[in-house]
């Protein structure tokens, strides 16, 4: 990407520009740490299991990253924004369970219960957004309702319907292998079995990458997570705009819901609680600075995947599974660190 | 005590016995003035003078009590900043409204994109854009080494100046400064003078509100001296040296008996 497009009347190259490198320009892209380590985890594991580098292996960790993935980089374009979603996760569950619930118990049609799902997953991230909005309250106490709110509505809503805490049978109402198909099926790439949802979060990476880069919105997310009084004074419809990043958080929990539903054809009351937080990291480990107004797309992605490769690596490594937790909150400090000094470098000069 | 005697151009906005007050709090009094092309008014006074009730209500932000607010001549009442932006009434805050860790280019048209295509992913138009950034940067006399640094990263006057490059081009006939040079070092204020009298020259109305009649002085056409929320009257460049200007600002005798207090030898 060359600085400035050549215009008439102009001198050509600056001289001043000698000394930036394309190579040094690559290195202060926000996923460039991610990129790091994601190539460092990933060396370190296929060199010491047995099972990392093979066919099913590769499958195991990229689906585990590609649920991560897609919730990772909605969750990442929030905190560009400067907002947090902690609804994030049940909502994974609270769209799985309504799916599951209008069409084993009520006999709803499939699709109109997936659309159903959708709108009220729409209308609960508008709802985190207006309270956001309007009265100012911090989204973390917002959102921090709003998912023990989801996550006693699955618990309890779920025993309520069906007497237990899952949903099951999903395999007997008509066209769930249509929809398998579309959400859960497992497609042969390169002699990998590579599920669907890896496709899914490769195409929501690129279209959020597009949106933050390519586009207005994009300009407006990083103004409104930057500078938030900036942007109202420069005329950027902030609210809308806001409003829209947290449905954006609730259609992605909609889409990951959708991910797990079909491929298990079961959903458990408790799907998704406790991962919000993994998301956030994710996205932090990924470049994006909790302060907001600097982050990446992709870097979530690749956040998501050094979590995928860390918790199927652990397996096979057939460490104890403890262990992970311990490696998310160092890899969160040093990633925090890391997008400090960035922070620093970029010059918030007073 | 002269209403706009050295006016040269037929003012584009202009002010006439205006007033604010919120509530019972009379913040404005009966003042007025005005701005055409290619002249810089100076809006003088201490803190708590009255400058930026003045200047909310240019820049449409309040909207004035008593008196009239002309626009080329015919009176107008501004709803918001929006229609004083229309109106090519364009104001630079002091906190320039810019987003530090975002690219110049990227603030430069933030709010007023360029795009090609239609519906919600039409494409930014990204090289014209830094093109475009860079010409106008360099038209300012700022020649930018790399249009996709973080703003953040120039210094405080380079960042001002790109605040006002960018009014200019987004069609303000008016600029209002709002203590430009307040947060910056000698050389640094400099850099900004120089750029308003660049925006002067090419034809631009300035308000420049400050409380400092040294940074005033060398740019301002014309100067309002505000104290209280009335005016001290409104004197031409010719009719008043930097010192009679400070004096007046600061209350006359008060600060000549606090520099004699603070004189050593």
């Amino acid at each position: 990407m060359t600085a400035v497009a050549p215009a008439a009347a102009r001198p050509g190259t600056d001289e001043r520009m000698a000394g930036r490198h394309p190579f040094a320009r690559l290195l202060r892209r926000p996923e460039m740490g991610a990129l790091i380590a994601a190539l460092a985890v990933f060396g370190y594991f296929s060199l010491t299991t047995a099972s990392f580098l093979t066919p099913a292996g590769a499958a195991t960790w990229l689906y585990s990253a590609s649920l991560f993935g897609i919730m990772a980089v909605a969750v990442a374009m929030l905190m560009i924004g400067g907002e947090f979603d902690l609804s994030a996760g049940a909502m994974t569950g609270t769209t799985g369970l309504l799916v599951g619930a209008f069409t084993t118990q009520w006999g709803m049609n499939l699709w109109f219960a997936m659309l159903l799902a959708l709108l009220i997953a729409l209308a609960v991230g508008a709802a985190n957004g207006l309270l956001v909005v309007k009265t100012g309250i911090p989204s973390f106490i917002v959102t921090l309702a709003t998912f023990f709110i989801l996550q006693g509505l699955n618990l309890a809503g779920t025993k309520l319907v069906t007497g237990q805490v899952a949903i099951q049978n999903m395999i007997l109402v008509p066209d769930f292998e249509v929809g398998k198909a579309i959400f859960g099926s497992t497609i042969p790439v390169l002699g990998l079995d590579l599920k669907v949802s890896i496709l899914w979060w490769i195409g929501i990476t690129a279209l959020a990458s597009w949106l933050l880069l390519g586009t207005r919105y994009g300009n407006w997310i990083f103004a409104i997570g930057g500078a938030l009084q900036s942007a109202v004074q420069t005329g950027v419809p902030v609210r809308r705009t806001r409003i829209g990043l947290f449905m954006g958080t609730a259609a992605a929990g909609w889409l990951v819901g959708m991910l797990s539903l079909f491929d298990v054809a079961t959903v458990q009351a408790t799907t998704g609680i406790g991962q919000e937080f993994i998301y956030i990291i994710c996205a932090v480990v990924g470049g994006s600075l909790l302060t907001g107004g600097y982050g990446s797309a992709i870097g979530a992605a690749l956040g998501a995947l050094i979590y995928g490769m860390i918790l199927q690596g652990i397996v096979f490594a057939q460490w104890d599974n403890n262990w992970l937790k311990a490696f998310l909150g160092g890899m969160l400090l040093l990633a925090v660190l890391v997008n400090l000094s960035v922070r620093r470098q970029a010059g918030v000069r007073a | 005590m002269s209403g706009g005697a050295g006016t040269t151009a037929a003012p584009i906005l202009e002010v006439r016995g205006l007033g604010k007050s919120y509530g019972s709090v009379i913040a404005l009094d009966d003042i007025s003035t005005s701005v055409g092309a290619g002249e810089v008014l100076c809006v003088l006074g201490d803190n708590g003078a009255g400058k930026s009730t003045l200047l909310k209500v240019l820049a449409g932000v309040h909207p004035h009590s008593t008196g009239e607010l002309l626009l080329d001549g015919r009176a107008i009442r501004f709803t918001g900043p929006r229609q004083a932006l229309d109106a090519g009434i364009a104001t630079v805050y002091q906190d320039l409204a810019v987003v530090p860790l975002m690219p110049v280019w990227r603030n430069f048209f933030l709010g007023a994109e360029l795009t090609a295509g239609v519906g919600p992913f039409a494409r930014l138009r990204a090289r014209e854009m830094r093109a475009i950034t860079h010409e106008q940067l360099h038209r300012m006399g700022i020649d930018l080494r790399d249009v996709d640094q973080p703003i953040g990263t120039l210094s405080g006057g380079e960042r001002q100046s790109v605040a006002i490059a960018r009014a200019i081009y987004f069609g303000a006939r008016v600029v209002i400064l709002d203590e430009p040079t307040s947060a910056l070092g000698v050389k640094q204020a400099g850099v900004v003078l120089r750029y308003v009298a660049h925006a002067r020259d090419t034809g631009l109305g300035v308000v420049f509100v400050t409380h400092n009649p040294h940074h005033a002085y060398p740019v301002g056409d014309r100067f309002l001296v505000l104290n209280r929320g009335a005016s001290l009257g409104e004197y031409d460049r010719t009719g008043i040296s930097v010192d009679e200007l400070t004096r007046l600002m600061a209350g006359g005798a008060e600060l000549e008996s606090l520099a004699r207090e603070l004189e050593r030898d």
